[in-house]
């Protein structure tokens, strides 16, 4: 298990500066040039060509990255050419968003999905089966920006039930467990809960019906174990696959959606990756996806181990 | 977008939405801003005329400032933390400007001339120690004829051009005054600054979360006793989404948005909401290359262009969020003139044109435009560029457009239209602030200004022009001045150097508590009149 461990960190190093070079000349290769962004619009090309020289954007390539890498290993992301404030702040303050909306996502994507799928598989083609058919095709189709769009015209605009944006009411000081704060989490975690939910109650109604036609589920029941044991059994065979799946839709919410979170003004990741992206900020653009990007790494890492944990035969290949 | 269902239902629930919203202090005004940041807060806002309108002439003041207290006439000049200026006698390039007495910061300090002096030097001058090379890049832009200055007394401070340029003044508006003493106060660091800006402007500083909320409090020992802010707080929020815009305010979580896009009109008048719309100084045109091979080298060519394009019809389809423009300012200023080429929706009178340049069915006219999906300024650039090019193809013109990225269209802008990567593209889609003389005429047309130097994209090159040009920087009496750039603009006209198309008009969507908002033919507004009812 050890060695297993081991073997799985070191694998996840050269993933992990291949991601660097990967973030760093993704934002070089988009058009249009991130200096000409920060000036005035009237700004002239000779303008540009100075602001970029004292951004050290006319270095040679390379030279760039090596140095944007060493000072990223150091923890130091630069500072935001738009804002002047520090990218590590900016995406600390973003990722602590998102997350809050992707633990309240998670968590519903996940019972639900566990739910429906676990509920679809064990009565495979009966009505209920059919019903969370619908639903999960309905889920992992219906695109989120026009769903979350829809939310807000439905119950923020028509019924007034619930706030339109933000994180917080008017003059919030910032996130807090009452009842003015969760209202703005509940739009946009239905519009983020739905594609996870649907992708994880499919996968495990598959593997639930895998496991329900493997050999020792019928020796299982020939044996007469009640119906509530044999259901532990199934359950805990279909895990790894649904874990899997669960690791990688929470891991992707918590990337934070850039349209789900620009249509409701969340101030998370997928805002700032936006409002990024616009301004041609490159260490911002940079600083975000790479701690996006390396976030992955580790919950992949994250979800490998917990599936070894649950399932021996990992280990061994 | 359509923001369709339920939404015939929205007059009745207006009210009731309204009423279930959140109990607030009275006199807060929520806007709803177009941009996706807090703007910088230092004094140098960032972002545009968005940027100024909200961070700038909220919390500071410049030497001088726009008249924004009429909407029946354009955004004059106007004394600001200067009370008076003139050039010295004898020395055109050398400006006195008296400043204002008893002027507070919001940190208590006084305002004079060290300030001025300080603030220049933040600006320009790398040996400073204050130097803040994010205020030169905000600012360079916009004054580009200072070359150096000087105290003389507390209260008079003299600014020195490179050549004598009567249009100076114009260049001052910019120039905001930040507090040194706070300066001083925050440990000398620009960042801290700006969570804590102190300036002279009607309004101070209440908090700011970046990407979040800026929230203003009325600075009632403004100077200016008749601008002192009628509301209690003045709350900006960043949302770059328009159907969010339109969602908060239907929802009655923000009482003012900007930038309403034309869908929407119809549902957010329903509502009971006011579009306001003024005309302002703003171009949407085709700026065209008159490089040798260029088809617009053709000055028949460019008024055939001109005369093809349905500007009402193209106005109906933004729901009247634009108006049609006849040339690069609009018919009502000063600066208009008398042009004896009329834009106007004319195809026979086009087609004609074309044939006597050498095109008809046989031979058609090719040309390739380049455009952005948006922009700062841009309008609605995919609509407005297919409705032209249906009009163009009425009059048998094959109009391709190659479309890019707001940034990439800027990159294409500032080279001109000579360079390599702009082979081909003869048209350039980008809209233009007409604010003062020189970005209402100069900036495109003389030969100093050809790209990568400066605006003049297309290479245009007149002499009368550039003798007026001449001219009209060594005349220093206002009303003679109007009148040289009246004869610039007419000229420009003439020579159908650009397919003017429409003008903004700086739409914004309000609720019906808000009273008092004047809206200035202006990028900007002043809030200090403007009350919200309970």
């Amino acid at each position: 298990m050890l060695l297993y461990i081991l073997r799985r960190i070191l694998y996840a190093v050269p993933i992990g500066i291949g991601v660097t070079f990967i973030v760093f000349s993704l934002v070089h290769i988009a058009p249009g040039d991130p200096i000409s962004a920060l000036l005035p619009n009237e700004a002239t090309q000779e303008m540009v060509e100075a602001a970029r020289k004292e951004f050290g954007l006319d270095r040679p390539f390379l030279v760039q990255y090596a140095i944007w890498l060493g000072n990223a290993a150091m923890g130091n992301l630069g500072t935001s050419i738009g804002s002047g404030r520090p990218v590590a702040t900016e995406v600390a303050s973003a990722v602590g968003n998102t997350f809050i909306l992707a633990v309240s996502a998670g968590l519903v994507a996940c019972v639900l999905g566990f739910l429906l799928g676990i509920v679809a598989g064990l009565w495979r083609d009966r009505p209920v089966d059919h019903v969370v058919n619908l639903i999960t095709i309905a889920g992992v189709s219906v695109p989120h920006y026009w769903l979350a769009i829809l939310l807000v015209i439905v119950f923020a605009v028509d019924l007034n039930w619930l706030p339109p944006l933000g994180m917080g009411p008017d003059r919030s000081g910032g996130w807090q467990f009452d009842w003015a704060h969760i209202s703005h989490l509940i739009l946009p975690t239905i519009a983020t809960a739905a594609i996870p939910m649907a992708v994880i109650a499919r996968t495990l109604r598959a593997s639930v019906v895998d496991v329900l036609d493997q050999d020792f589920v019928t020796t299982l029941r020939a044996k007469g174990l009640p119906r509530q044991r044999l259901l532990w059994h199934v359950i805990r065979n279909a895990l790894p696959t649904a874990l899997a799946v669960m690791g990688l839709q929470l891991g992707n919410m918590l990337g934070g959606s850039v349209l789900v979170e620009t249509v409701f003004a969340w101030p998370g990741t997928g805002f700032l990756l936006a409002s990024a992206i616009f301004q041609r900020d490159l260490p911002l653009l940079q600083g975000t996806m790479l701690v996006l990007a390396m976030f992955f790494v580790f919950l992949n890492l994250v979800v490998d181990l917990v599936q070894s944990a649950t399932d021996p035969r990992i280990r061994r290949a | 977008m359509k923001l369709g269902i339920g939404l015939k239902l929205m007059a009745g629930l207006v009210a009731a939405a309204l009423a279930a919203g959140p109990a607030l202090a009275e006199g807060t005004l929520r806007v709803a801003m177009t941009l996706a940041d807090i703007p910088l807060t230092d004094g140098a806002p960032d972002q545009g005329t968005e940027g100024v309108r909200f961070a700038g002439y909220t919390l500071y003041d410049p030497l001088i400032s726009y008249d924004l207290s009429r909407s029946d006439k354009s955004a004059d000049l106007r004394p600001a933390l200067a009370t008076e200026w003139h050039t010295v006698e004898g020395d055109k390039t050398k400006w006195v400007f008296k400043l204002r007495q008893g002027v507070k910061f919001h940190d208590g300090s006084d305002f004079n001339a060290d300030s001025v002096i300080f603030n220049l030097d933040r600006a320009f001058n790398k040996e400073f120690p204050a130097y803040d090379p994010s205020f030169e890049r905000q600012l360079k832009i916009y004054l580009p004829s200072l070359k150096s200055w000087r105290k003389i007394d507390d209260y008079t401070v003299e600014l020195t051009t490179k050549a004598p340029d009567s249009l100076f003044p114009y260049q001052m508006p910019r120039l905001l005054i930040a507090s040194p003493a706070q300066y001083e106060k925050l440990g000398k660091n620009w960042d801290a600054f700006r969570s804590q800006p102190s300036g002279t402007g009607p309004w101070k500083i209440g908090e700011l979360v970046p990407r979040q909320r800026l929230e203003l409090l009325p600075n009632k020992d403004y100077w200016d006793k008749d601008r002192v802010p009628k509301l209690d707080r003045l709350v900006l929020l960043p949302i770059p989404e328009v159907s969010a815009r339109t969602a908060a305010l239907l929802s009655g979580r923000v009482d003012w948005a900007e930038s309403p896009s034309p869908d929407t009109v119809e549902k957010l008048t329903s509502a009971g909401m006011v579009i306001s719309t003024n005309a302002i100084p703003h171009v949407w045109p085709y700026t065209l290359s008159e490089l040798p091979g260029s088809p617009f080298a053709d000055i028949r060519v460019r008024k055939a262009i001109n005369l093809a394009i349905d500007r009402e019809g193209l106005v109906k389809v933004l729901n009247g969020l634009a108006v049609p423009a006849a040339g690069n300012v609009s018919k009502q200023s000063a600066w208009f003139g008398k042009p004896t080429f009329e834009v106007k929706y004319d195809p026979e009178e086009a087609k004609k044109l074309l044939k006597e340049a050498g095109y008809g069915p046989d031979n058609p006219l090719k040309i390739k435009a380049a455009i952005s999906t948006s922009g700062s300024g841009q309008m609605y650039p995919l609509l407005m560029n297919e409705f032209i090019q249906e009009n163009l193809r009425d009059v048998g013109v094959e109009l391709e457009l190659e479309v890019f990225e707001w940034e990439a269209l800027r990159g294409r802008r500032r080279v001109g239209a000579q360079a390599p990567e702009n082979e081909g593209i003869v048209i350039l889609n980008n809209s233009y602030s007409t604010n003062d003389p020189y970005v209402a005429v100069l900036r495109y047309l003389t030969p100093e200004e050809i790209a990568p130097k400066g605006s003049n994209w297309g290479s245009i090159r007149d002499e009368e022009i550039e003798r007026l040009a001449k001219e009209l920087r060594n005349e220093f009496d206002a009303k003679k001045q109007d009148e040289i750039i009246a004869r610039i603009h007419q000229r420009f006209v003439d020579r159908a150097d650009f397919v003017w198309v429409v003008h903004d008009v700086g739409s914004r969507a309000l609720s019906p508590k808000v009273k008092g908002h004047v809206h200035a033919q202006s990028w900007f507004v002043d809030f200090s009149p403007i009350s919200i009812a309970p």
